[in-house]
């Protein structure tokens, strides 16, 4: 059988977890280089950015779910009724006509 | 050599219908060269009216020129140019025809200098968006077009509302920078903000833009609504609520984002999200948030268009574009996928790509004012940014499971205009000042600090951790989100329905003669109604006899 991509492989999916959780450490590490003095003072704050990144993912996630078991329908919700415009407005005609006659 | 005062966006309205005429070899060639005369032109003409007019007691402005119009007229028609590639193999004459008198409307109103010139192209727009929707030809997309041609009469209906007021009232036809104190002027931005998919209509731009062909939707992405930044930017700088309308889209793309399955939907949102960058840019109104808000519309035009032509490459490959069913694309699409990726990297703002160029602009020019609440949203919207389109799209059409397909590459022409996209991403990342010395105002601003750099890696790759640790939350289900199109779709047609026969009942039923009133009502529903003859389609020839008759009469009364 074919040799799997390495992308397939579970192995490495380990390894670019490893990878990318060194790479957030460094872009935390770098502050310490290279210090940022925003305009405003929270930005002084070591790892702002970080932790203010992944709150307001969390927090839209959150939000986004909540919403969802309001709002969220099959997606057949709009084409599985009587999509068609026109003879609906047939039908209701009809229907009103049949009132009329009696 | 004297300028060439040809209007560009005449010549890509003709061209596109000489398009339709033609034979297929002529076809592809006008198809590629039309719209590089047209960019071609853009720059011909010079600072300041170029060509003035007298219409009905009214002075109009044709053609007027200065940096804002060509900046948004040079990526006009850049983006015919490359849509028109990636389009090469679009068998509807229809669809290239409509998107290139729709290209060149858009242009057309960067041009206009005075309202009247404006809202013609802008309902040259609304005809062709809405003929590039219809000829995907499929059920869904013909009700699609109904609904976005309504929505869009609507909004020009308020536009030019507004327009008669403003003119009623003495400010003349000029378009000019305007304050929201009076009834027509907020007409006037109430019309320019349905095009811009402002709240409470942002729906119509997800409900329309998905429902186009595999190319068709590459075109609709860049016109509509950054005409529509275009038009707030000349028109509306500085007006506060803007900000917050701004706000609220950008937040709006990014959590109907995360729930949506369709991935050109996903895209439809971001544009709105990105949209909203803009609107807010405009609401802040500084020279920094002005020009933000330009070269955003501008980088913004190009990414969209590159993520949705990869989306329209998956579409047209494997037919299919739920999120739920694709996956594991980079396997056989490598190219489409690496394309897909700067595309995405660019919309999330990530510094050497377009994005980071452009959007800092605009949440500088919140710090620059002050405005730490705006500032802190725009900073987590543009986490957001990231998490819902940045990795979401890619995510889920290209890598997550592996869904087996192994579709080809697109065609050679579509792979290009992928490739040229995202180099243009790249080099307006890298080298920055090609885009800025464009923009209208002068730009004393360096993205590329090493704090500003540190602090947007952060907050990207936190928000990249954030989207794989919450995984799990984020799994695609066939679901749409409702919207507020459920008010045009499903509410008005029930209250309408449910009205008239509830009338109907009533008189039938408390009127003595009711059996009367039933006949008058079949008498006028025979007269007006879907099946009687006014309705019904009548042939040429009644038709010339009708009018005929009509302009007899109506000579008659007058001589008479």
């Amino acid at each position: 059988m074919k040799t799997p991509h390495w992308l397939d492989r579970p192995a490495n999916h380990r390894k670019l977890w490893i990878g990318f959780i060194v790479v957030l450490i460094g872009t935390v590490l770098a502050e310490f280089a290279w210090p940022i003095h925003g305009h405003f003072e929270i930005e002084s704050v070591k790892a702002f950015n970080a932790l203010y990144g992944f709150a307001a993912c969390a927090a839209m996630v959150a939000f986004a779910k909540l919403l969802g078991l309001w709002l969220k329908r099959p997606d057949t919700f709009y084409t599985s009724e009587t999509s068609e415009s026109l003879p609906s407005e047939v039908n209701a005609e009809a229907k009103t006509t049949g009132v009329a006659h009696e | 050599m004297s300028n060439l005062l040809i209007h560009p966006g005449l010549v890509l309205i003709i061209g596109g219908i000489l398009i339709s005429l033609c034979a297929s070899r002529l076809r592809t060639g006008l198809q590629l060269g039309l719209p590089i005369l047209a960019l071609f032109l853009v720059w011909q003409i010079p600072d300041g009216v170029a060509l003035q007019l007298s219409f009905l007691d009214q002075s109009l402005t044709p053609m007027r020129s200065d940096t804002l119009s060509r900046l948004f007229a040079t990526i006009f028609a850049l983006m015919a140019a490359v849509g028109g590639l990636y389009a090469l193999k679009q068998r509807s004459r229809l669809e290239i025809a409509a998107a290139y008198g729709y290209a060149g409307s858009a242009i057309g109103v960067c041009f206009a200098g005075d309202l009247l010139t404006l809202f013609m192209f802008w309902e040259l727009m609304a005809i062709g968006s809405t003929l590039v929707l219809w000829s995907a030809s499929t059920t869904a997309s013909g009700h699609a077009a109904q609904r976005y041609l309504l929505i869009h009469i609507l909004g020009g209906v308020l536009l030019f509302v507004g327009i008669a007021g403003h003119v009623q009232s003495g400010a003349g036809l000029e378009f000019s920078a305007m304050r929201v104190d009076n009834l027509p002027n907020l007409l006037i931005l109430a019309g320019m903000l349905v095009n811009a998919g402002a709240p409470p209509v942002s729906a119509w731009l997800p409900d329309a833009y998905p429902e186009a062909s595999w190319s068709g939707t590459v075109f609709l992405s860049a016109f509509t609504t950054k005409t529509a930044v275009y038009t707030l930017i000349r028109g509306f700088p500085g007006n506060e609520i803007l900000i917050w309308v701004g706000l609220f889209m950008v937040f709006y793309g990014i959590v109907y984002a995360l729930l949506e399955n369709d991935m050109r939907r996903i895209l439809a949102y971001s544009i709105v999200n990105q949209v909203g960058f803009m609107v807010a840019g405009i609401g802040i109104g500084t020279e920094m948030a002005l020009n933000g808000a330009a070269a955003h519309a501008f980088t913004h035009i190009i990414y969209k268009a590159l993520l949705l032509m990869s989306a329209g490459a998956v579409l047209l490959q494997t037919g299919r574009s739920k999120c739920s069913e694709l996956g594991g694309l980079f396997h056989s699409m490598p190219l489409t996928t690496v394309c897909a990726c700067i595309g995405a990297l660019a919309s999330s703002s990530f510094p050497l790509t377009s994005g980071f160029v452009s959007k800092s602009m605009v949440t500088q020019a919140a710090a620059d004012g002050h405005l730490l609440w705006v500032w802190l949203l725009m900073t987590a919207a543009s986490a957001g940014v990231f998490l819902h389109a940045g990795i979401n799209f890619p995510w889920f059409v290209f890598f997550q499971k592996d869904s087996g397909l192994r579709p080809a590459e697109p065609a050679l022409s579509m792979q290009l205009a992928m490739l040229i996209l995202s180099a243009l991403c790249i080099v307006i990342g890298v080298w920055p000042q090609l885009l800025y010395q464009l923009l209208p105002f002068e730009v004393n601003y360096a993205p590329y600090t090493a704090a500003h750099v540190i602090a947007q890696l952060q907050l990207l790759l936190f928000s990249g951790l954030a989207f794989f640790v919450l995984l799990g939350y984020l799994k695609r289900t066939p679901t749409i989100t409702l919207d507020t199109d459920w008010f045009w779709r499903r509410a008005l047609p029930g209250t309408a329905g449910w009205l008239a026969q509830s009338t109907r009942a009533l008189i039938t039923w408390f009127s003595p003669s009711g059996r009367w009133v039933g006949r008058v009502s079949n008498l006028v529903s025979s007269a007006v109604g879907v099946r009687s003859p006014l309705s019904s389609t009548w042939s040429l020839a009644t038709m010339g006899l009708a009018v005929v008759i009509l302009l007899i009469v109506q000579l008659v009364v007058v001589m008479g």
